[in-house]
């Protein structure tokens, strides 16, 4: 055995009712790397480290640190011997300034209990200044971004002397100036020796900053190399099991007349003077940084957020939309990027997450026709493969994949002619990726139409017709797919270009 | 096996409330020879009935996110009301009425300040229960109302066994099921409470289902305060204080979720009757009326914490869950 390995589990093995999780693992990190983590949704890749932090027991298998046996009963204990780990969603209380965030569950007091506000203001500026961040001890959280939080996070650890640090999906919400910044940090970090497990869905980003990848499959390691004797394809072939052709799988669809066309659309302090159209058949792209007002456009033309001037014209008609079910009725829906806010309503059966969009089609003649609910909800489930239990399964025990395919149903039940996706494929893995996209393209292929918003731009480049690129507020460029490139994209969407200047 | 648990575990999650109440009434009947008489039970029942009526209306509240704490005053100040009109000479259909349109008119000042003005139901109720509450005194200057005459039938009355609380309590409770099972509101009020920004995105017009579902609630506190002045034959401005918080109570004990989106209205109906056999159940063996007290607290915080603990299992089998796995792929 090598001695620099920090961390090795074996023959970890864990069973939730009806399912084994973990299969015999075998897996080692060694001292001051990047150890990457991949592997489809339900791979079993956060339950080994929910084991690795505490939260779960292991049914059998052991633990060691240092190549010491440890045994990890709690995430306090985990801490204790130096594992840290940085959820993929944070949790945090908006209202707490950074140095209460930073000592959280650690503040110094003195013998009568009495906290030391001194010396926590004192260690938190030193920590701040050591690791180069600008904002002052005082700052509130709510006024801090997600990287910058995430930030924090990663600062606590290290001041708690962590030697193992666990990132989940670290990159799922954040620009990717902010993306560069973290991997600047995980750079510092493995050069002071910290260990550092890191998961991810984004295969290129994996490949920029891994030192050893090991992938899941159902519960097994399927595969566990440095970096430079694997790529990207043996990667995904590696975790789906089988090879994917093409990533993004595009085909052509007959491009037909205006199918939305939007003029001046205006909302005061948000956005303005958006114009764009999207035919028949076409998926068109938005790209743009994070806060460039993509999301808030899709929100107003659904209804959900008020518009203070501009039209709306759906096929060629002119239409008012008011509030979401304007827009629902003239044909159109939207897929929201926080599946979790504005999508599943999470303690419901898949079935009922899914009819809710349209009652009518259940709900008449005075009750409810539960055998048509079910026959509908399972033909719909059986053409976007969602795969759950039962119909009356929670939602909220499926995995985001499922989630986000169930909630695609919910909206293909009303038969729409244009389908808004914000973010479609966040947080899901590459199988559920590709069925979504392959959706879209028989979507489409029916002479309707997709909008979808994107902070991937392989994704949009892969799968669009055309791109509009946004940039504080307003559209800065329009590119057909011949003229698509990751760097004009960029070019608009950081507002140094603008399609004036082009043309 | 793994079928089987499965099984289990949704069966229990499912019926266990109607097994405890089964459970309950074996043991009581055992406990105690007057229990099983048909007049003990009638009692019971027509007992049950006025604060039962308002547990369905709070279970409605409860599964969309709010609740009512202006039940037990506006029911007060419904019969008042009716009992006054009565009394000058409307006829009973009349007095109804007016007792039920009360309790819609307070219920929707109540909805106006929740879902127009956004006040959180808990403080907007909270003031209309001391805004009906003074109301009542104030319109009575403080005096019952006595001798109501006919007026008692409804709630003193009898259609063969059965007292009529009793069938207007069999049949709300059977409105509240088909409302939540068969009406395109009852599956909305799921998705209101289960989560409100998802409602809204799916298309859902929650101000309507809000406005709805209190004044459906004001229907219900309408018509329990009509059963309640008949049955004492009296109207009473002071009367059912605290109701709301037994009807919250059988909604609690019957599974309705305060998280909300989660609740049924068997659930209440099983939840109101293992409180009135209990109580029963103590009176007929004596125990002392304080101890009831204790007791009766006592089997909220065991089921409250019953309902979490629960929910925390299912919240923990979820994270760790696989729960798909990969579908059989045959494209190459």
């Amino acid at each position: 055995m090598e001695t620099n390995i920090k961390l090795r589990v074996s023959q970890i093995e864990k069973s939730f009712p009806g399912v084994k999780a973990l299969d015999k693992i075998d897996f080692a990190v060694k001292k001051g790397t990047v150890h990457v983590l991949c592997g489809e949704n339900g791979a079993g890749k956060s339950t080994l480290m929910k084991i690795i932090n505490g939260i779960y027991q292991p049914d059998s298998g052991q633990i060691f640190i240092d190549e010491k046996p440890v045994k990890i009963n709690n995430p306090m204990q985990a801490k204790n011997l130096g594992i840290s780990m940085i959820f993929q969603e944070l949790n945090y209380v908006p209202e707490m300034t950074v140095e209460e965030n930073v000592f959280l569950g650690n503040l110094p007091v003195n013998k009568f209990g009495k906290v030391n506000w001194k010396e926590v203001r004192e260690r938190t500026k030193a920590l701040l200044e050591a690791e180069n961040l600008p904002y002052s001890p005082t700052t509130l959280l709510k006024d801090l971004t997600v990287s910058d939080i995430q930030m924090l996070e990663i600062i606590k650890a290290v001041s708690n002397k962590s030697e193992i640090i666990i990132m989940d999906e670290p990159t799922s919400a954040i620009t990717l100036k902010e993306v560069e910044k973290l991997f600047q940090k995980i750079r510092e970090l493995k050069a002071r020796g910290v260990s550092i497990i890191y998961i991810s869905h984004k295969l290129d980003e994996i490949f920029q900053i891994a030192d050893e990848i090991t992938v899941f499959r159902d519960g097994t390691v399927v595969d566990s190399r440095p970096k430079d004797q694997l790529d990207i394809e043996t990667v995904i072939s590696l975790m789906v099991g089988r090879k994917l052709t093409n990533t993004y799988p595009k085909e052509e669809a007959p491009i037909g007349e205006n199918l939305l066309e939007v003029e001046n659309l205006n909302s005061t302090g948000v956005f303005y003077d958006v114009n764009f159209h999207v035919k028949k058949g076409e998926i068109v792209g938005f790209a743009g940084l994070v806060g460039a007002g993509r999301t808030e456009v899709m929100r107003a033309l659904f209804g959900l957020d008020p518009i203070t001037s501009g039209n709306v014209k759906i096929k060629g008609k002119k239409v008012n939309i008011k509030k979401v079910k304007d827009s629902i009725e003239n044909g159109m829906v939207m897929l929201s990027e926080d599946r979790r806010r504005y999508g599943i309503i999470p303690m419901r059966s898949v079935k009922e997450n899914t009819t809710i969009s349209d009652l009518k089609k259940v709900f008449y003649r005075f009750r409810n026709h539960s055998n048509v609910e079910r026959k509908i909800v399972s033909e719909m489930f059986k053409t976007l493969k969602v795969k759950t239990p039962t119909l009356e399964t929670v939602i909220a025990s499926l995995s985001g994949g499922n989630q986000q395919k169930v909630l695609l149903a919910k909206w293909m039940l009303r038969n729409p002619d244009i389908l808004i996706l914000d973010e479609p494929t966040r947080g899901i893995d590459v199988g559920a990726k590709y069925e979504i996209y392959k959706l879209m393209n028989g979507f489409v292929q029916e002479g309707k139409a997709v909008i979808m918003v994107s902070s991937e731009l392989p994704e949009l480049i892969g799968m669009c017709d055309r791109i509009y690129v946004m940039s504080k507020g307003t559209i800065t460029g329009e590119l057909k797919r011949e003229e698509f490139s990751q760097e004009l994209i960029m070019k608009y969407a950081t507002g140094t270009l603008t399609s004036n200047e082009v043309k | 096996m793994d079928f089987r648990s499965n099984f289990w575990s949704t069966f229990k999650k499912k019926y266990s409330i109607y097994m405890i109440l089964t459970i309950l009434f074996v043991v009581c009947s055992f406990a105690n020879e007057n229990f099983l008489s048909v007049n003990n039970l009638t009692n019971i029942s027509r007992q049950l009935a006025v604060t039962t009526i308002l547990a369905f209306g709070e279970t409605m509240l409860i599964i969309s996110g709010m609740l009512d704490l202006s039940a037990g005053s506006v029911l007060a100040l419904s019969g008042v009301f009716s009992v006054y009109v009565y009394k000058n000479g409307a006829s009973l259909l009349v007095a109804v009425l007016v007792g039920i349109l009360t309790g819609i008119i307070c219920n929707l000042i109540n909805v106006l300040m929740i879902s127009t003005f956004k006040a959180p139901p808990f403080i907007a109720t909270l003031s209309m229960m001391t805004m009906a509450r003074g109301l009542a005194l104030l319109f009575t200057k403080g005096q019952n109302i006595l001798q109501l005459g006919d007026y008692v039938i409804l709630g003193q009355g009898s259609i063969g066994v059965i007292p009529i609380p009793v069938i207007f309590l069999a049949a709300i409770a059977v409105l509240t099921w088909y409302i939540l099972n068969h009406t395109r509101f009852g599956r909305s009020l799921y998705a209101v409470g289960g989560n409100e920004e998802a409602a809204i995105a799916s298309g859902i017009n929650v101000h309507k289902v809000k406005y709805l579902a209190f004044v459906i609630n004001g229907i219900f506190v309408g018509l329990a305060g009509v059963l309640f002045m008949s049955r004492v034959n009296a109207g009473l401005p002071n009367g059912a204080i605290n109701y709301e918080f037994t009807a919250l109570t059988a909604a609690i004990i019957g599974g309705t979720s305060f998280s909300g989106g989660i609740g049924t209205a068997g659930g209440t109906l099983a939840g109101a009757f293992i409180v009135g056999f209990l109580d029963n159940i103590m009176n007929l063996t004596n125990v002392d009326s304080y101890v009831q007290q204790i007791i009766r607290g006592a089997i909220i915080a065991f089921a409250v914490i019953y309902d979490i603990r629960s929910k925390n299992k299912r919240t923990k089998s979820m994270l760790g869950r696989i729960e798909d796995k990969q579908p059989e792929k045959k494209t190459a």
